[in-house]
C-alpha cells in the first residue's frame, strides 16, 4: 500500500527553524515503522536522521511521536497507524527534551534523573557465598519496573514534565525509584528516605497516567509510583 | 581533540561494561573511560533472552567440569580446552557476582537462583539434559545489562557515548590508544591510553537474516584487521535456528528448555530423527541443519524447497501460565509481530544469523595476540563475541555467550588494569588521527553514484546464500568474487549528507565497509576449511578431518587477499571423538 509519512524535521546547521516534510512510498502492512524510516533514508532523503539499534523493542532506542503518541517505531507496525492508501502517518521527535537533530532527541536530562535515584543495589546485608535467598513472590514485587529499557516516551508524555512548574524527575526514575526500594535484598525504603522523599521525587507525581499509557514495556509506572508514595508515608508514621 | 588516559574500553555492552567495572576496582588506575557508539543500555546484550549457564546445581546435581565438557563437544572439539574449564568454573562466581549487584534472576521454592535446560547442556558427560541456564524470564542480558550499567554508575566511570571507534593506534607492537568520531560533532578525539580493550560486540549484520542489531558490525576487528593483524576462526557463524520468519527476531531456545517443540509440514517432531537422545535440545547448529533439510526435502510448511519456507516451534501444550510468566517478551513478540497468540498457535521459526564464533584472537587474560605464535600486541585487550578466546570452537552453546562475557570481560578488566597501574604511555605522534580523517575525507570527495544500499543488500545476500548454513566450494568460491567486487565498489561509495553533526549516513557507511572486510575474511577461511565441523557444514566435505583440520584459523587481510595460517588447538584434557547426541 501507498502512504505519506509527515516527518517533523529540524536541522539548526542548516536551518534554524523545524519544518515538516512528507514522503510517500510504498510499505507493508505489517512493515515496522521502523523500517518506513529506513526505506526513506535510503531511497529519498540520506539525510533523516534517527536513532536505532536492535528493531524489536528492547533496546529503547527509537521513542518518537508517532500519530501523536509516544511509540518505539521498531514496535509500531504500519497497520497499527494507517489502514488504507494514501493514509498519513506523522512522526515527530519526543516532546521536553532538546531536539538534537530531527527525530534525535537529548536525553541528559533524562539520564541525569535517572542517576540521582542511586540506581543501583544498596544491599542491606554483606553478600554470602552463594545467592541472597528471595522468595519467587517477593521477586514479583519490583519485577514490573526492571523491564524498563530506558527511552523516555513515558518523559516526553508527561504533563508535569512539561509544564515544568515544578521540579521532577519524571516517571522512569521514579519507577527505578520503586524498583530498589521494594527489592528484599536493598537497603529500602529506610535507607534511601532520603533520595526518595523529596519534593521533586515521586511527590510530583499528579497522577495523570500518561507514561503508563504509553510505555512500550508495558510497566504500571503510575501504580508503581503511588504504592512508593503510600510505604514512604507509612514508612514516616511508623 | 585529544584525551590521556590509563585504559580506555571500546564497547559498552556486558563484556565491556564488565571490564570497565572490574578494572574500576583497582584503586591504582585512575582514569579510565568507556567509548561506545550506542547509549551502554542501547548495547544488544539487551536483546538476550534465554539464560546464562553455570553448574550452581540447584535443582538437580552438577557440576563445572561436567559444563566444560559439553562446551567442548557442543564446539565440535575445536575448543581450548583449559579456557573451557576456567569458563564453567568461575562461571559460578560471575553468576552470584551478578546475582549479588541485584540481578534479579528468577527463583527456586527454596528462594536459590532458578534454572532451565538448554541445548547441549548435559549431565554426567552427555547422559541427559540438565537445568543449568539461570535465568530473569526471558530478559536475561537486559538484565545483565541494567545491573553492570547500574553498577559503572556507582563506581563513577566515565563514559564518551555516540562516539565511534575509526582507528586503533598500534606502533610495532605496541598500542597505544584509539581515535574515536563523535557523531554530536563530527569532530574526531585521540584517546592516548596506556591500555585498550576493544569489546565492540558480534557481526551478524553481514547476513540477510539475522537476529542481530543494526549496530552488529564488528567495528572493533575490522579495524584490527585493516592493520594486518589476524582474526581467527571466522569461518564458524552460528545461525540460531529459531528466528521469527521472515524478520530473524529471536525465539529463545529457552522455549524448547521449558517444553517447545518443532515440527514439520505433517506436524511430525523432527527432530527425533536427527538427534534421538537430546531431541529439541541438541546443539544449535544439528537443529538449524535438520530445518534446513526439512525444508529443502519439502516438508516445510509451505511445502516449498525453494525460497524462504519455515517450520512451526509448536508451544500450544505448554500453557499460558509458562509463555507468560517464563517467557512474557516472546510471548509479546509473537503477538506484535507475527499478529499469533503462541498459547493457542504454533510459532513460524526458521534459522537467522546469529552469533561469530571467531573474532580477535586472545588468551585467557583478554591480551591479543598478533600472530600465530603467540606474540602480544603489548596493551591490546579484547573481550566478548568480538573476541575469540576460543571457548565456542565450532559452535557455541547456548547460554555460553553471556558466560563468555562475564568471565573473560571480568579477567580481561581486571588483567588491563593491573597492566596500566605499572605502565607508561607511549608517545604518539602530533597527527595520530590522520589515517581515520583520510576515510572520512575518501567518502565525503568521491562524486560516484555507487549507492551504499545496494552494496550492502548484496553483501548480505551473498553471505546467506554462500556462505551459509550449508557451504559447497563453488559458491564460496563466486562469493569470494562477489564480495571482491563489492569491496572495489565501496571504495568509490559517497556520503551526500555533508552536515557536521549527527550524520549518520556516515558512519552507516563506515559500518559497510568494515563488514564488507570481514565478509571477506569469513568467506575466504570458511573456503580453506576442506571439512564439516560444528556451524561449518560443507556439502563437498561433509565428514569432520581431524587429521587435516582440528586447528584454529588465523586469517589476516592484505589489501585484497587474504592470508591463512593456522594454530593448533588445545586438546589437553579429553580426546576428540564423533559428536553425537
Ligand atoms: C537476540 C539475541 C539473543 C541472545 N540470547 C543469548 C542468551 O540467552 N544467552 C547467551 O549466552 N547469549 C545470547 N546471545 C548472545 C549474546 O547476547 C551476545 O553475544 C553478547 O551479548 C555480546 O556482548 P558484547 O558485550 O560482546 O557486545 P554488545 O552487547 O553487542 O556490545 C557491543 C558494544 O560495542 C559498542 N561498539 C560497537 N562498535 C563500536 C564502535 N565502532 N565504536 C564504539 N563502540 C562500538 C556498542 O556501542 C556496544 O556498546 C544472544 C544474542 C542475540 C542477538
Ligand atoms: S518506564 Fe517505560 S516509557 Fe519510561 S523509559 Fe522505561 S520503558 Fe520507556
Ligand atoms: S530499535 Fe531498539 S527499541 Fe526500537
Amino acid at each position: 500500500m501507498r502512504i505519506v509519512v509527515s516527518i517533523k524535521r529540524y536541522n539548526p546547521e542548516k536551518k534554524p527553524q523545524a519544518y515538516t516534510q512528507e514522503f510517500s512510498l510504498d510499505v507493508k502492512p505489517t512493515d515496522r515503522v521502523l523500517d518506513v524510516l529506513v526505506s526513506i533514508k535510503e531511497n529519498q532523503d540520506s539525510s533523516l536522521t534517527f536513532r536505532k539499534s536492535c528493531a524489536h523493542g528492547v533496546c529503547g532506542s527509537d521513542a518518537m511521536i508517532i500519530n501523536g503518541q509516544e511509540r518505539l517505531a521498531c514496535k509500531t507496525l504500519v497497520k497499527d497507524v494507517a489502514q488504507v492508501d494514501n493514509d498519513r502517518i506523522e512522526v515527530e521527535p519526543l516532546r521536553s527534551m532538546p531536539i538534537q537533530r530531527d527525530l534525535a532527541v537529548d536525553q541528559g536530562v533524562f539520564f541525569d534523573n535517572y542517576r540521582k535515584i542511586d540506581p543501583f543495589l544498596r544491599p542491606k546485608e554483606k553478600p554470602p557465598k552463594e545467592e541472597y535467598r528471595q522468595s519467587q513472590k517477593e521477586r514479583e514485587q519490583f519485577e514490573d519496573p526492571t523491564k524498563c529499557i530506558l527511552c523516555s516516551a513515558c518523559y516526553s508524555s508527561c504533563p508535569v514534565i512539561e509544564a515544568g512548574e515544578k521540579k521532577f524527575v519524571g516517571p522512569a526514575a521514579s519507577a527505578q525509584a520503586a524498583r530498589f526500594a521494594f527489592d528484599t535484598r536493598d537497603v529500602g525504603i529506610a535507607g534511601r528516605l532520603e533520595e526518595l522523599d523529596t519534593p521533586d521525587g515521586v511527590a510530583a507525581c499528579d497522577n495523570h497516567f500518561n507514561c503508563t499509557k504509553v510505555c512500550p514495556r508495558g510497566i504500571k509506572i503510575t501504580k508503581n509510583i503511588n504504592t512508593l508514595k503510600k510505604s514512604i508515608k507509612k514508612h514516616k508514621e511508623s | 581533540m585529544k584525551h590521556e588516559l590509563d585504559v580506555v574500553v571500546v564497547g559498552a555492552g556486558g563484556a565491556g561494561l564488565y571490564a570497565a567495572l572490574e578494572a574500576s576496582r583497582n584503586k591504582k588506575v585512575k582514569n579510565i573511560a568507556v567509548v561506545s557508539k550506542l547509549f551502554p543500555v542501547r548495547s544488544h546484550t539487551g536483546a538476550a533472552q534465554g539464560g546464562i549457564g553455570a553448574a550452581l546445581g540447584n535443582l538437580e546435581e552438577d557440576k563445572p567440569e561436567w559444563h566444560a565438557f559439553d562446551t567442548v563437544k557442543g564446539g565440535d572439539y575445536l575448543v581450548d580446552q583449559q579456557a573451557a574449564m576456567i569458563l564453567a568454573n568461575e562461571a559460578v562466581d560471575s553468576v552470584y557476582d551478578l546475582e549479588h549487584n541485584g540481578l534479579p534472576f528468577n527463583r527456586t521454592e527454596e528462594g536459590k537462583i532458578d534454572q532451565r535446560r538448554f541445548g547441549g547442556h548435559t549431565r554426567n558427560f552427555g547422559e541427559a539434559a540438565v537445568r543449568r541456564s539461570c535465568y530473569a524470564a526471558d530478559r536475561t542480558g537486559h538484565m545483565i545489562l541494567q545491573t553492570l550499567y547500574q553498577q559503572c554508575i556507582k563506581n563513577k566511570v566515565a563514559f564518551f557515548n555516540e562516539f565511534h571507534l575509526l582507528d586503533v593506534l598500534i606502533d610495532g607492537n605496541t598500542c597505544q590508544g584509539i581515535v574515536a568520531y563523535d557523531l554530536a560533532t563530527g569532530e574526531l578525539h585521540t584517546f592516548h591510553a596506556k591500555a585498550v580493550l576493544l569489546a565492540t560486540g558480534g557481526f551478524g549484520r553481514m547476513f540477510r537474516i539475522t537476529s542481530n542489531a543494526f549496530a552488529n558490525t564488528g567495528d572493533g576487528p575490522a579495524v584490527l584487521a585493516q592493520q594486518g593483524l589476524p582474526l581467527e576462526d571466522m569461518e564458524f557463524f552460528q545461525f540460531h535456528p529459531t528466528g521469527i520468519r521472515g524478520m530473524g527476531i529471536l525465539i529463545t531456545e529457552g522455549v524448547r528448555g521449558e517444553g517447545g517443540i518443532l515440527r514439520n509440514c505433517d506436524g511430525e517432531r523432527f527432530m527425533e530423527r536427527y538427534a534421538p537422545t537430546l531431541l529439541d535440545l541438541a546443539p544449535r547448529d544439528m537443529i538449524a541443519r535438520a530445518i534446513t533439510t526439512e525444508i529443502l526435502n519439502g516438508k516445510g510448511i509451505l511445502k516449498k524447497p525453494q525460497g524462504d519456507d519455515y517450520v512451526h516451534l509448536d508451544t500450544t501444550h505448554l500453557g499460558k501460565e509458562v509463555l507468560e510468566k517464563k517467557l512474557p517478551d516472546i510471548t509479546e513478540f509473537c503477538r506484535t509481530y507475527q499478529d499469533i497468540d503462541p498459547i493457542t498457535t504454533p510459532i513460524p521459526v526458521q534459522p537467522t544469523a546469529h552469533y561469530g564464533m571467531g573474532g580477535i584472537p586472545t588468551d585467557v587474560n583478554g591480551q591479543v595476540f598478533g600472530d600465530t605464535k603467540g606474540t602480544i600486541v603489548e596493551g591490546l585487550y579484547a573481550a566478548g563475541e568480538c573476541a575469540c578466546v576460543s571457548v565456542h570452537g565450532a559452535n557455541r552453546l547456548g547460554t555460553n555467550s553471556l558466560v563468555d562475557l562475564i568471565v573473560f570481560g571480568k579477567r580481561a578488566g581486571s588483567s588491563v588494569a593491573s597492566f596500566a597501574a605499572g605502565a607508561q604511555h607511549q608517545p604518539i605522534p602530533v597527527n595520530a588521527d590522520d589515517r581515520a580523517k583520510k576515510r572520512i575525507i575518501d567518502l565525503s570527495n568521491s562524486s560516484s553514484n555507487v549507492k551504499q544500499d545496494v552494496l550492502r543488500k548484496k553483501m548480505r545476500d551473498t553471505m546467506m546464500d554462500g556462505v551459509g548454513i550449508f557451504r559447497n566450494g563453488n559458491d564460496m568460491a563466486d562469493a569470494i568474487e562477489t564480495i571482491k567486487e563489492l569491496r572495489e565498489d565501496a571504495k568509490d561509495l559517497s556520503v551526500s549528507d555533508a552536515n557536521a553533526k549527527y550524520n549518520t549516513e556516515l558512519m552507516d557507511t563506515m559500518e559497510l565497509k568494515n563488514l564488507l572486510d570481514l565478509s571477506l575474511i569469513t568467506a575466504v577461511s570458511a573456503h580453506n576449511r576442506q571439512e564439516s565441523r560444528g556451524a561449518h557444514a560443507r556439502e563437498d566435505f561433509p565428514d569432520r578431518d581431524d587429521a587435516n583440520f582440528l586447528k584454529h584459523t588465523y586469517a589476516s587481510l592484505n589489501k585484497d587477499e587474504v592470508r591463512l595460517e593456522y594454530k593448533s588447538v588445545d586438546t589437553s584434557i579429553w580426546e576428540p571423538k564423533p559428536r553425537k547426541y
